[in-house]
């Protein structure tokens, strides 16, 4: 069985086009992959390195001015049991991310949650639409700005008659 | 023979449909080749909860289903960015309230890896013997539910007898039955007592027959075999790719536990085995949760007899909170507890994921820390949403009433759902 720091600075090498940097903390990587290079480079972890399952996908709003929002996407490899972290930086100007449901189906509704709470569009997603809030929900709750109390109306009340 | 009739009004079709003997036609022709569209829930039974799906049928067919979900949406994430780590804790009970311990463990466990906290040993293995009990106790209720929408509701009397006990077990340990936040970041709210241990013994030692008696109630009974064999099937590779976790990943014949393969806790001494399937329909299901009662009781067993001596919180007043007796007593523990109360634990500037096998599958949670008190971004990965998304591929193609049964052998719950 290989070495997981083996595979990772062969990974590391064979994206080095793709690669921001990389970040080890508590045991977790962490790769910053350019964001218009996402899928190629999930297409590649999943084929080459047998990173055949996705955990998880998630936005963070950093509140910054640049490169405000992020995308999380938390992969893994069942038969080695190897964790991988993929971020990509969303800049609010350009507020669209290739989806990687084409690469594994559960991104299907993870990016439609990620595109519910914080408005970050997922370009050739099969069905985009809110996960949770109402659809004609007019606002992106996680996003920093968003008070907790929350806005008053936006979710209207069923009239009196 | 029967007798082909056009009805004239609706009152005039139901009367009709009361013949046996008559086959009634409707205008566009029979009326089981015609499609319509279903709406079920999200107030319905058998969805667990406040499922919707709307289901498009070709006669008794399924040919579209689409899930909606939300309707227990609380913000649980955007919470979560508002209050102390501690603080959050109760709000995980009502996540997976079918197993309240797991999910406040699964949170110590983030926030201890974001914190750098070690646990002691004792806490530890009082963790893993609880969280097997709580893994117990939502296969129970998961059991008596799903047998009860396949058309007895018997079983469920059964299994609640059961859970019944594991309440009491819960109320000795942690001083609440059902939402019990026992965990603290750093050890546990109150240690083992011997009177917990004993009640322990005594019902892990009948357990494993009450299972076998239920086992034998349903494992080769013919109609449950008809409404589970075959129904709802998913095989390894589309599992994997739908992101499927826990007793469902394993039915469909992938061996990932990460209480093996990712061991945390204290499951890297104890021996179990991981039930796997490769029939990946509605039955393996069923039968991987059986198997997994038993598992879990094993690992009780061998945990109860070598709890070690020692402290059950971690003595750093910077991030554990100290004990009430200090609080009281002493005042650096009354500025410790004011100080920690005030400001929180404030894990170092980073983001970590730890993830825990829950009864319904990897339940993790992600915490990005800017350095205070609160979590900047704190991320609930769970397991019932992600395995809520095979749904259409499951129903698509079976028949309606197989509905119930399907969603029931997938063990969604809401409150972790819908977050």
């Amino acid at each position: 069985m290989p070495v997981f720091e083996e595979i990772l600075s062969r990974i590391q090498s064979d994206l080095s086009d793709s690669l921001l940097k990389s970040e080890l903390y508590r045991g977790e990587t962490t790769f910053y992959i350019k964001k218009q290079d996402i899928v190629s480079v999930c297409k590649k972890l999943k084929s080459d390195f047998g990173f055949n399952y996705l955990a998880d996908v998630l936005g963070t709003d950093r509140f910054t001015d640049e490169d405000r929002f992020e995308v999380i996407y938390h992969l893994r490899n069942l038969t080695e049991a190897w964790f991988l972290r993929l971020v990509v930086l969303v800049d609010e100007k350009d507020l669209a991310v290739d989806t990687v449901s084409s690469v594994w189906k559960t991104a299907n509704w993870e990016e439609r949650e990620v595109f519910d709470m914080y408005g970050i569009k997922f370009n050739h997603h099969p069905d985009l639409r809110r996960m949770y809030m109402p659809q004609d929900f007019e606002y992106f709750p996680l996003r920093k700005e968003f008070p907790l109390i929350g806005i008053e109306g936006s979710i209207p009340l069923p009239a009196k008659e | 023979m029967p007798t082909e009739k056009q009805p004239k009004s609706t009152d005039d079709l139901l009367r009709l449909l009361e013949d046996e003997h008559t086959f009634v036609t409707l205008e566009g022709g029979d009326a089981l080749d015609t499609e319509m569209v279903i709406n079920m829930g999200p107030s319905h039974p058998a969805t667990h909860g406040v499922l919707r799906i709307v289901l498009k049928m070709n006669g008794e067919t399924i040919t579209q289903a689409i899930p909606e979900l939300g309707y227990l949406h609380r913000a649980m994430e955007k919470l979560a960015e508002n209050k102390s780590y501690h603080e959050f804790m109760p709000y995980t009970d009502r996540l997976d309230y079918m197993m309240p311990y797991s999910n406040n463990v699964a949170l110590c466990l983030a926030v201890e890896k974001a914190a750098g906290i070690t646990v002691p040993e004792r806490a530890q293995v009082i963790r893993t013997i609880a969280c097997e009990l709580a893994r117990i106790s939502s296969h129970l209720l998961w059991l008596g539910s799903m047998v009860m929408d396949t058309g007895a509701l018997t079983l469920f009397l059964h299994t609640f007898r059961e859970r019944e006990k594991i309440y009491d077990i819960f109320d000795l340990l942690t001083g609440a039955r059902f939402t019990v936040s026992h965990s603290r970041i750093g050890g546990l709210a109150s240690d083992i007592s011997p009177e917990t241990i004993s009640a322990l013994k005594s019902f892990i030692k009948q357990f494993p027959a009450q299972v076998q008696s239920w086992e034998k109630l349903l494992n080769r009974n013919k109609i449950f075999l008809q409404r589970t064999v075959g129904i709802g099937y998913i095989d390894a590779e589309m599992a994997t790719d739908m992101g499927l976790s826990g007793p469902n990943l394993r039915a469909s014949g992938v061996k990932w536990d990460l209480r093996k393969k990712v061991p945390y806790l204290k499951y890297d001494s104890v021996q179990f085995d991981v039930p796997t399937s490769t029939d990946g329909d509605s039955y393996a299901r069923y039968y991987m949760r059986i198997l997994e009662m038993y598992e879990s009781v094993s690992i009780i067993e061998q945990l109860l007899d070598r709890i070690p001596e020692g402290p059950v919180r971690a003595d750093y007043a910077k991030q554990v909170y100290p004990w009430k007796s200090e609080v009281y007593h002493t005042m650096e523990g009354l500025i410790h507890d004011f100080m920690l109360t005030d400001w929180g634990v404030c894990p170092d500037k980073g983001q970590v994921y730890h993830a825990i096998e829950s009864s319904k599958g990897e339940l993790g949670f992600f915490i990005q820390s800017d350095g205070t008190g609160h979590p900047w971004r704190l991320k609930i990965r769970s397991p019932s949403f992600v395995n809520l998304q095979s749904l259409p591929y499951l129903l698509e193609g079976s028949q309606m009433a197989d509905t119930v049964v399907i969603i029931g052998s997938l063990d969604p719950v809401m409150g972790e759902a819908d977050k």
